[in-house]
């Protein structure tokens, strides 16, 4: 792992006119490591995941991300152009609604290799090569490449989802609940195969959830908001062992047992 | 002189064409680039060739000999009414020559023989935008080409291999103007894509529904996307023209009975007249009386 942090996330703020978004959230987020964001429904968890990827402008504070060329660039202020570019190259959004995030009118094989012909592939042959690749990696049968994805149940379309973002390997992924609305072996699986590609691959992401056992899962580290604000932060068995805030300790007390 | 209202020179008045030409001189300027303006109503149903009427009449002046062309012909409806109008409200000299005319209005052809400087060519352009049918948002395709970010575009050729096993666009072929801007060439078969390119004529597009003008100036590189491994190619046809005999040329089939019965012809009618009276035969053509005796 290296030594700098590739993510730098300093007293950043959202408001929605007088209402709070998000507020004076600071962390830095190391290569390789796994950060959940949990936390009740509307608590900024998803306001926040935003404003780190630039989807959403903040109204203060600052993200300061570490280019592959060694440099650390404000996000804010970087060009259309380039921030951009950085999304689709160094960067995945893995949405919570697979819709979303694919294109559904056109094959899986397309949409895995989207990105590469963005970056400037033109041999149909590498592309697919590529594409048929990944699908494996993600579990899907080469038989289904040429296939919609509104063919695909929801599982599959996550995994496709996946499959698309990681193919320019990117070093950052945001995950916005990547297991919601999905029945739990599907989950399990899901959660099976994230596990395996972020240990693989040396991904760092930022998933945010509402699912505690996805984040006892998946994660090295945890924060948990109420109300726009970052209430607790440290490791994720610590967090769920241990819990300091009230607020966290009601939350791990809810969680359902079987 | 009646006192009754008459038109303005080409039927639109000066302030319209005035603003029509403003956007033609900036579109002629970024070559590719889709330049909106204010589209008028005018007296016929969008589709049927608004946009390609307003640029016709921003540009022509009394001097000019018009040329209408649909699907290549010369006497079907639009090409016939197109001409007709012009004829009415502009009083232009009109002809079915191609090498005649300085002003070419176009609806989904170029005509076969090359095109010389000083000639401008007007297209009827249905859809400008090439993105379209991947990209359903205005802002996001403006963005695109503003970034010039056109992966989606091989998304589709991607598709088209994918699904038939080369690329089977055969009309509307995006092509990548002057190395920067992809555009839509207006549903014209790919056979007159290489056409474009480094053309002497001044090419200009008008959408009147969509509100957009584009062009390609004179002698401008005009390229057709493809992939490596699947490059570009144009439409072959088996056999020559049946009424006169040309070889390379894009054909239509035209139905004989009800038996199967078809033959391809010239879908450039003047040209193929032009070869007829030159006293060139098909195998289903007619020998030319004159030319015969």
């Amino acid at each position: 792992m290296s030594e700098l942090p590739l993510l730098k996330v300093h007293e950043l703020s959202k408001f929605y006119g007088g209402r709070i978004g998000c507020r004076n959230v600071s962390f830095d987020l190391w290569p390789g490591e796994v950060l959940a964001i949990v936390g009740e429904s509307g608590s900024g968890k998803t306001t926040l995941l935003n404003c780190l990827s630039t989807r959403l402008t903040a109204d203060v504070g600052s993200v300061e991300y570490h280019m592959r060329d060694g440099q650390y660039r404000n996000l804010a202020t970087m060009p259309e152009a380039e921030r951009r570019f950085l999304m689709r190259t160094d960067w995945g959004f893995v949405h919570q609604n697979p819709a979303d995030g694919l294109r559904m009118t056109v094959s899986a094989g397309a949409n895995v290799g989207e990105r590469l012909m963005a970056v400037g592939e033109r041999h149909y042959g590498r592309i697919r090569e590529t594409a048929g690749d990944w699908l494996g990696r993600v579990e899907i049968g080469l038989d289904r490449m040429d296939d919609q994805p509104r063919a695909f149940s929801g599982g599959m379309r996550q995994r496709l989802q996946i499959a698309r973002n990681l193919v320019t390997s990117p070093r950052l992924v945001f995950m916005d609940e990547p297991t919601g609305g999905l029945d739990v072996s599907v989950q399990a699986r899901l959660l099976d195969l994230i596990r395996g590609l972020v240990q693989d691959l040396g991904l760092a992401v930022i998933v945010v959830t509402h699912d505690l056992a996805v984040a006892r899962l998946l994660s090295h580290r945890m924060m948990v908001m109420k109300d726009g604000h970052v209430i607790e932060h440290g490791l994720t068995d610590r967090v769920l062992d241990d819990p300091r805030e009230p607020y966290t300790q009601l939350l791990v007390s809810s969680i359902l047992q079987v | 002189m009646s006192d009754l209202a008459t038109y303005n020179f080409a039927y639109l008045d000066e302030q319209t064409k005035r603003m029509i030409r403003r956007a033609i001189l900036k579109a002629i300027a970024i070559p590719g680039y889709q330049v909106p303006f204010a589209s008028r109503e005018m007296p016929m149903p969008y589709g049927w060739g608004t946009g390609g009427v307003q640029v016709t009449a921003a540009v022509i002046g009394p001097e000019d000999t018009l040329k209408v062309i649909d699907q290549g012909a010369d006497d079907t409806t639009n090409a016939v009414s197109i001409r007709a109008f012009f004829q009415k409200v502009a009083n232009v000299a009109v002809t079915t020559k191609m090498r005649e005319a300085t002003v070419i209005q176009t609806r989904h052809r170029i005509p076969e023989e090359t095109l010389t400087e000083g000639q401008v060519l007007v297209y009827q352009v249905p859809i400008p935008e090439p993105l379209r049918f991947l990209e359903p948002r205005e802002t996001e395709t403006r963005k695109m080409h503003a970034l010039e970010e056109y992966g989606l575009m091989h998304v589709k050729l991607y598709e088209d291999i994918a699904r038939n096993g080369h690329i089977a666009t055969t009309y509307a072929y995006p092509v990548k103007v002057e190395g920067r801007y992809v555009m839509d060439p207006s549903p014209i078969p790919k056979f007159d894509n290489p056409k474009m390119h480094m053309s002497e004529a001044l090419q200009l597009f008008g959408a009147g529904r969509e509100k957009r003008i584009y062009a390609i100036p004179p002698h401008t590189k005009v390229v057709s996307l493809d992939f490596e491994d699947h490059p570009f190619e144009v439409q072959k046809f088996a056999k020559p023209c049946a009424l006169c005999g040309a070889h390379g040329v894009y054909l239509d089939e035209v139905i004989l009975d009800d038996k199967g019965g078809r033959m391809f012809v010239c879908s450039d009618t003047d040209f193929c007249e032009e070869r007829r009276e030159a006293g060139h035969v098909g195998e289903l053509g007619v020998a030319n009386k004159e030319a015969a005796e």
